[in-house]
């Protein structure tokens, strides 16, 4: 493919990756072959329905319900995840203890697990009867499993890696030149992390919450196990998708598709957005 | 005015852990800088003169030996004891401004340093580049900032890790000129690294040569030259043979 005409001479400037032509053809090819082409299908879908059936059938408050439950769980799992991520990264990159291997090949281990798996597991600690969910009800008379707050452990638990990775190489990167020049000039260590270290990781930290709310929000397979998929308590979107499928109703599941896609293009973009503004000084 | 601190550095000596094995760095160093004293370290690549500053600063305890501002040993960093590292280390989502108030900003003291942050600013030359950010400087720009982040501390002690090895010939000759009246102002106690033997001997009031790695002082030698120095000083230039010398890089003459 041939460059485009008249570039400025900014994107003329050399770089080590193929001309900017090539590279942007690529770009484009990819992004509608793989993404937009489907993505079409997805916003078409739903017009079958009419533009004022599409909103009676979003209007549904099982379908409001289930939309708010996903996303309010995937965010606040993904909130969970960026601090425990981030713990996880910091011990994984800068503590020396026996097992660091361990723990670091584990963290990957969400990533690997079929979900199915890790949602039965989830479930048989967190039931009632479980390990965990019998003392925890016994103690605190919290019940996690069969509720939201079992679908927001399981959210975490799969996007848990996807912040911990992200955070990683930039905490190797930043080496402790930075932490102990900030120490030298009299920062304390909570000065410190709050002014040299969490700015540094800041936009890791956003990428991995990205990345983290995006996988969560889409999880299927280890939610349905533990959420006991009460409609308008905790039956997430996606569940609801599937059972339009069941039905037939392929117009009306293409409707949730649209809104859940909606949304998240949303707030992914909030989070690009973000991640511009605090990347403006860096290079 | 606050002025220099005694710096006192006894029997020290420091080994890493390299692959499971010691590295002797320092051994065995011994000295007294007296309040405003201006110390130049010299010495081979790799021989420890980084590591002697980090001791000073606080940043790792000694192996053995003690060392001792004012004769209280010092237990961890102080902004009193600043350093210019030998890499700039700015931080990089901070403007120059922002990086030279780090420190005021963490001791709580931001606004009774805005006067100061300015002055340092200006005097190292970044006053129209306050607001850029370190990738947009060149190096010597960001040695330059990194100096007024460390003189914006007041410091007693101040350590320079080769602080102007980045630097062209012409601001070099500017900046040691600067560094000497700053000093010369504020009198803190200076450190100096350099590999530069003029550099050393036109500053500096004693120079310290260190052996190869692990470091030894090997000579202590004062210049009693009196300032302004010229470098084709007859004395200088002696001295700087001798140095020369003790390093084992005499000019055949
Ligand atoms: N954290 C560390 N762990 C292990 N070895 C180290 C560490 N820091 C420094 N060293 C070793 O200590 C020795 C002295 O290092 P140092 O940085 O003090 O040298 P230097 O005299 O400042 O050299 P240069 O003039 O090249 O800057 C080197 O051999 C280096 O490999
Ligand atoms: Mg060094």
């Amino acid at each position: 493919m041939s460059a485009g005409p008249a570039l400025s001479p900014r994107a003329r400037r050399q770089t080590a990756i193929p001309g900017f032509g090539l590279a942007f053809g690529i770009t484009l090819f990819w992004l509608s072959a793989i993404v937009l082409v489907p993505l079409l299908a997805l916003l078409l879908r739903p017009f079958e329905l009419g533009l004022d059936g599409l909103w009676a059938s979003l209007a549904e408050p099982r379908v409001a319900a289930s939309l708010r439950l996903s996303f309010g769980a995937a965010l606040l799992a993904a909130a969970l995840a960026a601090p425990l991520g981030l713990l996880l990264a910091w011990a994984v990159v800068r503590l020396r203890f026996p097992g660091r291997a361990v723990l670091d090949a584990a963290i990957d281990l969400p990533f690997a697990l079929p979900t199915a798996v890790a949602g039965l597991a989830l479930t048989a600690l967190l039931a009632p009867n479980g390990w965990l969910g019998a003392p925890l009800a016994a103690w605190f008379g919290w019940q996690v499993a069969f509720t939201p707050a079992g679908i927001v452990v399981a959210l975490l638990f799969v996007a848990l890696p996807f912040t911990a990775r992200t955070v990683e190489p930039v905490l190797r990167d930043l080496g402790r030149e930075a932490e102990e020049a900030a120490a030298t000039l009299g920062a304390s260590r909570l000065q410190t992390l709050r002014r040299v270290v969490l700015p540094a990781l800041a936009p890791a930290l956003l990428t991995g919450f990205g990345l983290g709310f995006a996988r969560a929000v889409g999880e299927y397979g280890s939610v349905i196990f533990i959420a006991g998929n009460m409609p308008m308590v905790s039956e997430i979107a996606p569940l609801l998708i599937t059972i339009r499928l069941e039905q037939f109703d392929y117009a009306g599941a293409a409707a949730i598709g649209l809104a859940m896609l909606l949304l998240a293009f949303g707030v992914l973009l909030l989070l690009n957005l973000a991640q511009r503004a605090l990347r403006r000084g860096l290079a | 005015m606050v002025s220099g601190a005694r710096l006192e550095v006894r029997g020290v000596s420091h080994a890493f852990a390299l692959e499971k094995r010691a590295l002797p760095v320092l051994q065995a160093i011994d000295f007294i800088a007296e309040p405003g004293d201006f110390v130049a370290l010299l010495g081979p690549s790799g021989c420890g003169k980084s590591t002697l500053l980090r001791l000073v600063a606080g940043l790792e305890p000694p192996s053995e030996g003690q060392l001792l501002v004012d004769g209280v040993p010092i237990t961890g960093t102080d902004p009193s004891r600043t350093i210019m590292f030998q890499d700039p280390t700015l931080f990089p989502w901070r403007t120059v401004r922002g990086n030279a108030q780090l420190g005021p900003e963490a001791r709580g003291s931001l606004a009774a340093n805005a006067a100061r942050i300015e002055a340092a600013l200006s005097l190292v030359g970044l006053d129209a580049f306050a607001e850029a950010y370190p990738h947009q400087l060149s190096g010597g720009m960001a040695q330059r900032a990194s100096l007024a982040r460390a003189l914006v501390n007041e410091p007693r002690i101040l350590m320079l890790d080769e602080p102007l090895g980045k630097l062209d010939s012409l601001t070099r000759l500017a900046m040691q000129r600067e560094l000497v009246s700053l000093w010369q102002r504020e009198r803190f106690t200076a450190l100096l690294v350099t590999h530069d033997v003029e550099e050393a001997l036109l500053l500096a009031d004693r120079v310290l040569v260190l052996s190869d790695r692990p470091a030894r002082i090997r000579a202590d030698i004062r210049v009693e030259t009196p300032r302004p120095r010229r470098r084709d000083d007859a004395g200088l230039v002696a001295l700087r043979e001798e140095i020369l010398a003790l390093l084992g890089l005499a000019q055949a003459a």
